[in-house]
């Protein structure tokens, strides 16, 4: 436990000096507070809309900026370390393979959570206190459901990172590698979804389309921060199939912790029976 | 207990053999050189003693225990080839890093900085370091937490005559209180006075182990004696002729002086028949050095068959 705790607190002092931690939470509190008070600026005024409009346009914003964050932040975890020769010294202290991965988990994780939090979290307390007439519990439980997902989301983008980074042997292979998921998570996959549907002309089993979305964490995250408000008029193109869900939220939930674990696992089996 | 124990090592990569029936062990307070040349097998067999990779045959015992345990490779000290460090932290940082993953008492951070020479600049981030200087923080960090087992993979690169002969010292120092320590290098000239034993690989098989006496004696490697004449040259050579047991004595003349290769076995006979011409006014005997008898068990194939310089 000592030495996963020793490597997490140097990725989170890295990113404390290299001003990760502090440009990712101001980019969250901007965004959040940008999009606050012009979030009805396509209605034609400027002001506070509403909270599901809000973290509806917030989600949104966040299944591109998530994920890409959350790659370029653990891409080069273990490849990093190979190619400068600390991996191999690493592996000759008192230290195994899973705690040095699960060390950098940790590190990376508390960042992305810690930047989350600082930055929407920031946006949240300046909506309650200067918005007139905002519902705050409202807003809170809204804004608490977001930052949460939000963490989940980042926390499944770095395991894929990781994937890749104790896969590969070089750097720039792990980077490009790392654009090609965010590209087929964010990008390709609905597209791939709404494509197999049409192309399908109806005889798709309606009953196995929400599952298909849980196949992808981003859309997990969507449904969470935006079917969660009733007021479920706003889903459009792939979403409205996650209108009638089996499962609740609570298999969102279990969705995006899985989304994690799970690529976080085989990055570990992945990593033990890697050559040194 | 032996710092390492090889019992019948070899070692595949995929299909091809990298290491073939090594037996080699180490004791504490012990210097052993690891030579030769680039792929002969240096790399893996340090791998296999930090645990690093397990044998595809054999035996690896370390410490008194299995290589690789973590409480094995707590008292393992490294320095490997070429490490870059962390460039955007300082090396007092990185040191305290390593330390906290060793178990090791912080106090000792700036002590081995010192220790290295790095006082003054531990407090700068290793991007600026030279060569030299990252090579110093390595063996810091190889001395951190008092290992019972030291190994250095090419210490003295980057290293100015003045750091190598205090690398040495502080070598000498540490086999004194009972490190074993193991020395790859390919600077032969330098590590030979510090070593007590070396062991040469070549194509992943042990070719030879033993102090340097014993592998001169196995080399059986001519002895070079440099006599400087009383009267003249060719009267000296008359009288080695005389002298000689075995005929066709490979003699040169250098600089006025005559220089004889000669059997280690004929070496005593001879001189004290040389000696009793009354032509020598002086003598020097040159043994091979570590370099001679390393290229005799290598096999001089040019550099073809030594895999490359370095």
């Amino acid at each position: 436990m000592n030495s996963i705790w020793t490597i997490a607190r140097k990725e989170l002092s890295d990113s404390l000096r290299n001003r990760w931690l502090m440009a990712i939470s101001l980019v969250f509190a901007t965004l959040a507070l940008g999009i606050a008070w012009f979030g009805a600026a396509a209605s034609g005024q400027v002001g506070y809309a509403s909270t599901p409009a809000t973290i509806a346009s917030l989600a949104s914003l966040g299944i591109f900026l998530i994920p890409l964050i959350a790659l370029l932040l653990a891409y080069d975890a273990i490849v990093g370390e190979e190619e400068g020769g600390t991996l191999l010294l690493l592996m000759t202290y008192p230290l195994s393979r899973s705690q040095l991965l699960l060390g950098k988990f940790l590190g990376h994780g508390l960042t992305l959570a810690l930047a989350t939090l600082i930055g929407f979290g920031f946006a949240g307390v300046a909506i309650a206190l200067l918005v007139e007439d905002v519902a705050v519990a409202s807003l809170a439980i809204a804004m608490f459901r977001f930052i949460a997902s939000t963490v989940l989301l980042g926390w499944g983008f770095i395991a894929l990172a990781y994937v890749v980074s104790v896969r590969v042997s070089e750097k720039p292979v792990a980077a490009g590698l790392a654009l090609a998921i965010w590209f087929f998570f964010v990008l390709i996959f609905d597209l791939m979804l709404l494509g197999t549907l049409v192309a399908s002309e109806g005889k798709f089993n309606a009953e196995l389309l929400p599952w298909l979305l849980m196949l992808n964490p981003t859309d997990i995250y969507r449904l969470l921060n935006i079917v969660a408000f009733d007021g479920a008029a706003q889903l459009s193109g792939v979403l409205s199939l996650g209108s009638d869900l089996p499962f609740g939220a609570a298999g969102l939930w279990l969705g995006l912790v899985l989304w994690f674990v799970v690529p976080l696992g085989g990055a570990l089996l992945l990593f033990r029976n890697r050559r040194i | 207990m032996s710092c390492f124990h090889l019992e019948n090592v070899s070692y595949r990569y995929d299909k091809t053999p990298v290491l073939n029936g090594i037996d080699l062990a180490l004791e504490p307070g012990e210097i052993l050189g690891l030579f030769g040349h680039n792929g002969a097998g240096k790399t893996t067999s340090i791998k296999l003693i930090l645990g690093l990779m397990q044998p595809t045959h054999g035996r690896v015992s370390v410490l008194g225990g299995h290589a690789g345990d973590l409480q094995v490779t707590q008292h393992i000290g490294y320095l490997p080839e070429n490490v870059m460090f962390y460039p955007q932290l300082t090396g007092r940082e990185i040191l305290s890093h390593f330390a906290r993953l060793k178990n090791a008492s912080l106090h000792q951070v700036p002590e081995l900085l010192e220790q290295v020479g790095l006082s003054d600049a531990m407090d700068a981030r290793t991007k600026t370091y030279s060569k030299g200087m990252r090579q110093r923080l390595g063996l810091a960090q190889a001395l951190l937490g008092k290992p019972k087992l030291l190994m250095l993979d090419e210490p003295t690169v980057g290293l100015d005559p003045v750091a190598t002969a205090d690398l040495y010292y502080l070598l000498c120092k540490l086999r004194d209180e009972g490190t074993g320590i193991v020395l790859c290098s390919h600077v032969l000239p330098g590590v030979e006075p510090y070593i007590d034993r070396a062991a040469i690989l070549t194509e992943g098989a042990l070719q030879a182990v033993g102090d340097l006496a014993a592998l001169r004696q196995q080399a059986n490697m001519p002895v070079t004696l440099s006599l400087g004449p009383v009267n003249s040259v060719s009267a000296l050579e008359k009288a080695i002729d005389k002298a000689s047991a075995s005929s066709g004595l490979a003699i040169r003349t250098d600089n006025g002086r005559l220089k004889v290769d000669v059997q280690p076995t004929e070496k005593m006979a001879l001189l004290e028949a040389v000696m009793a011409s009354g032509e020598v006014a002086d003598v020097s005997i040159y043994q091979p050095s570590l370099e001679d008898i390393y290229v005799h068990f290598i096999g001089s194939g040019g550099l073809a068959n030594r895999g490359g310089s370095q």
